[in-house]
């Protein structure tokens, strides 16, 4: 399963690429579950506007749909192309959605929840889809409402043939459109809004909507799809007549060429069985835990930084069992991902302290700050040469090891995030560095999806724990390269180029080593 | 620098167009033929209850007496129904036999039929037979009929007890 996750990820890769080269951290990739919410709320508007024109009757429904489209086709035939070509591509970001996150394993351990719940909003994506196609009654809602008919009737459930409401023309009345009309316009969409409020509910800061330029492209684009392909009906549905040749959406319809060559039993095979193995794929196989953060009481003091930080809400706070007024993290380990950043944002994470054994308040046992501090100074002190670089690198991202020679070390990191920025500060001044580079998954793409947003901000100043101001950021690298090898060896090589470029000036000024890296000094 | 950044534009512009042309090809195309051109579809659909398994009889007035005053029902029949037992001809070649079991846990409720052909489009002589109950011999209901199916006409089959099997 795991080789085949893999294959998955692999051809996907190069789509990403392009992407990630095209749109930088706005790539729709990065922003897939973003775009599909968005994608409905187009559908929405534009399903409101069409609605208000739109007869709930057996003689209007065609009617209405027809003269909206041919009469006012500079808004209401555009808003109804919208409705359906947004209904289409949200299908599209919803499976690239899916796929994206099956092959990059987000759909095992603690993340099984999103995965899980994700799963009915499938369901009701496709209902709301084919009840909107219904109720335009033409040959096709015939076609898909006879089919459906039909499919819902090979299972026990009904005892009355539904197919028999399409049998003839006086069989079918208006009440099963203001059925459908209430099902398509506020019963499914009701319950999808309540399905994707379930699907992020454990996760911190939800994305729900896409970057600006990225919500602009999109609807352009759909807006000029609208304008060069109007949508249009096929002949209105006569129930003495069997619909022969039809122009389909494949996006929700193709179950049911799949009922016309197979049969029904076929059809809820695959959608059962489809169901079943969606739900059943984040214990196949079970992930293997990693150990999940650990508070230490002696160092927590309640400061709120790793619960503000937590990509997945897996910190509460509660009264300290030692400080009297004073709060302590707790770690809910259903939902700890063993990420790191909680450690990353503890402020007694800085390595300047001088006690022999280095504790933080939270971090991950298995890669504690003491043995990060370790292994960057160790890694510092093996340097050599003019310019002499640290890459820390997220594991997830290209690996920083084949970047590495006599003048440049790396040290792993589980995520970009669990960086203390001092320690950035203590490579630099205690260690003598030149420059540090830290590199991770490519922009908006964290594994643990705000790892390199903390970054940036705590390197900017705009989130605690800080970089200190006097630290000098010439000497700092960010390089959100992905699995992009040559990207992450053009960052180190680009920032050794400068810090040789400006160590050669300031030796023609007269000027030593910069003052940053000769100083040295503690963290508050 | 302005180069680079014209040129990453109009890949952006590509990728929206690629985008929109992917959702409006999958939109509409490629067609479905549901029905080859020169088919027509014969739909037969019926809902009946059919007659009881037994013949109904008269109690006895000891048997009348035995029960509470607002049970005395004099004439008692079987509570099971018949199956259906359909029969469709065309061109005086067997399409469709079918017996459907009444529904019910005591099989007391109507029996549901409904199917769909694909026939030749063209002049076609069908015949459908209905049986409703187990004590009689033949079927009660029949219908022949010349019908014109011309490509794409659905023709239903239905039943009505009193009107016996319609062709619509």
């Amino acid at each position: 399963m795991q080789a085949l996750l893999r294959l998955l990820r692999r051809g996907f890769e190069p789509l990403e690429a392009v992407g990630y080269r095209l749109f930088g951290g706005e790539s729709p990739f990065h922003h897939l579950g973003a775009l599909t919410i968005y994608l409905f709320w187009i559908v929405l508007v534009s399903g409101i506007y069409v609605f208000a024109f739109y007869h709930t009757s057996v003689a209007g429904a065609y009617e209405s749909v027809q003269r909206l489209t041919e009469e006012q086709w500079w808004l209401g035939g555009v808003m109804r192309s919208l409705h359906r070509y947004a209904s289409d591509a949200a299908v599209l970001t919803l499976g690239l959605h899916i796929f994206r996150e099956l092959s990059r394993d987000h759909h095992r351990g603690p993340r099984w929840f999103s995965w899980i719940t994700g799963v009915p909003n499938l369901w009701m994506v496709y209902m709301l889809g084919i009840t909107g196609y219904w109720m335009v009654w033409d040959e096709l809602a015939q076609y898909i409402a006879v089919a459906t008919a039909e499919l819902l009737d090979w299972l026990p459930i009904f005892t009355d043939p539904m197919a028999r409401n399409f049998l003839t023309e006086g069989s079918l009345g208006d009440r099963f459109f203001t059925l459908l009309a209430f099902l398509h316009l506020l019963g499914l969409p009701l319950i999808l809004v309540g399905t994707v409020w379930l699907h992020i509910q454990r996760i911190s800061r939800p994305r729900i909507n896409p970057p600006r330029r990225l919500a602009l492209g999109t609807l352009l684009a759909l807006l000029a799809l609208s304008f060069v392909q109007p949508a249009s009906s096929h002949a209105p549905a006569d129930l003495t007549r069997a619909p022969q040749v039809l122009s389909l959406d494949w996006f929700y319809l193709a179950i049911y060429p799949l009922y016309d060559l197979f049969g029904a039993a076929v059809v809820w095979g695959v959608l059962w069985g489809g169901t079943l193995l969606l739900c059943a794929l984040p214990w196949l196989p079970p992930r293997r835990r990693e150990s999940v953060a650990e508070v230490d009481p002696a160092w927590c003091n309640g400061c709120r930084r790793c619960f503000g930080d937590c990509p997945y809400g897996a910190i509460e706070m509660a009264p300290h069992p030692d400080k009297r007024g004073k709060e302590i993290s707790v770690v809910d380990p259903a939902l700890c991902v063993s990420c790191g950043i909680c450690e990353g944002a503890c402020p007694s994470a800085t390595p300047f302290r001088s006690v022999r054994e280095l504790v933080s308040g939270i971090e991950l046992p298995q890669y504690p700050v003491q043995v990060l501090r370790e292994r960057a100074r160790a890694a510092a002190r093996r340097l050599s040469g003019p310019v002499r670089i640290v890459v820390f690198g997220c594991r997830h991202a290209a690996d920083p090891a084949q970047v590495t020679g006599p003048d440049t070390a790396s040290v792993p990191l589980v995520c970009a995030g669990m960086l203390p920025p001092s320690l950035v500060e203590y490579l630099i001044r205690r260690e003598g560095v030149d420059g540090v580079v830290i590199s991770g998954c490519r922009a908006g793409d964290c594994e643990y999806r705000l790892g390199t947003r903390w970054v940036e901000e705590r390197l900017a100043g705009t989130r605690e724990p800080h970089l200190r101001r006097n630290v000098p950021r010439e000497r700092i690298a960010v390089c959100w390269s992905g699995p992009d090898a040559a990207m992450l060896r053009a960052c180190v090589d680009g920032l050794r180029a400068r810090l040789a470029a400006r160590s050669r000036a300031d030796e023609a000024g007269g000027g030593a080593r910069p003052p940053a890296a000769a100083a040295g000094g503690g963290h508050g | 620098m302005a180069e680079r950044a014209a040129a990453r534009m109009l890949g952006q512009a590509l990728a929206y167009a690629a985008f929109a042309a992917f959702v409006g090809l999958f939109a509409v195309r490629p067609a479905w033929t549901r029905l080859p051109p020169d088919t027509a579809e014969l739909k037969v659909s019926i809902v009946h209850r059919g007659q009881p398994v037994g013949e109904c009889r008269e109690r006895t007035e000891e048997e009348l007496a035995r029960l509470p005053p607002n049970m005395r029902i004099r004439v008692v029949c079987p509570r099971e129904r018949s199956p259906l037992e359909l029969e469709i001809y065309l061109d005086g070649r067997l399409l469709h036999r079918e017996i459907k079991a009444p529904s019910g846990l005591r099989h007391d409720g109507p029996a549901y039929i409904y199917h769909r052909f694909a026939v030749p489009a063209g002049e076609h002589i069908v015949r459908v037979r209905l049986r409703d109950s187990v004590r009689v011999e033949g079927y009660p209901y029949e219908r022949e009929e010349r019908v014109r199916l011309d490509p794409g006409r659905s023709l239903a089959v239905d039943f009505d007890p009193l009107q016996g099997i319609r062709f619509r």
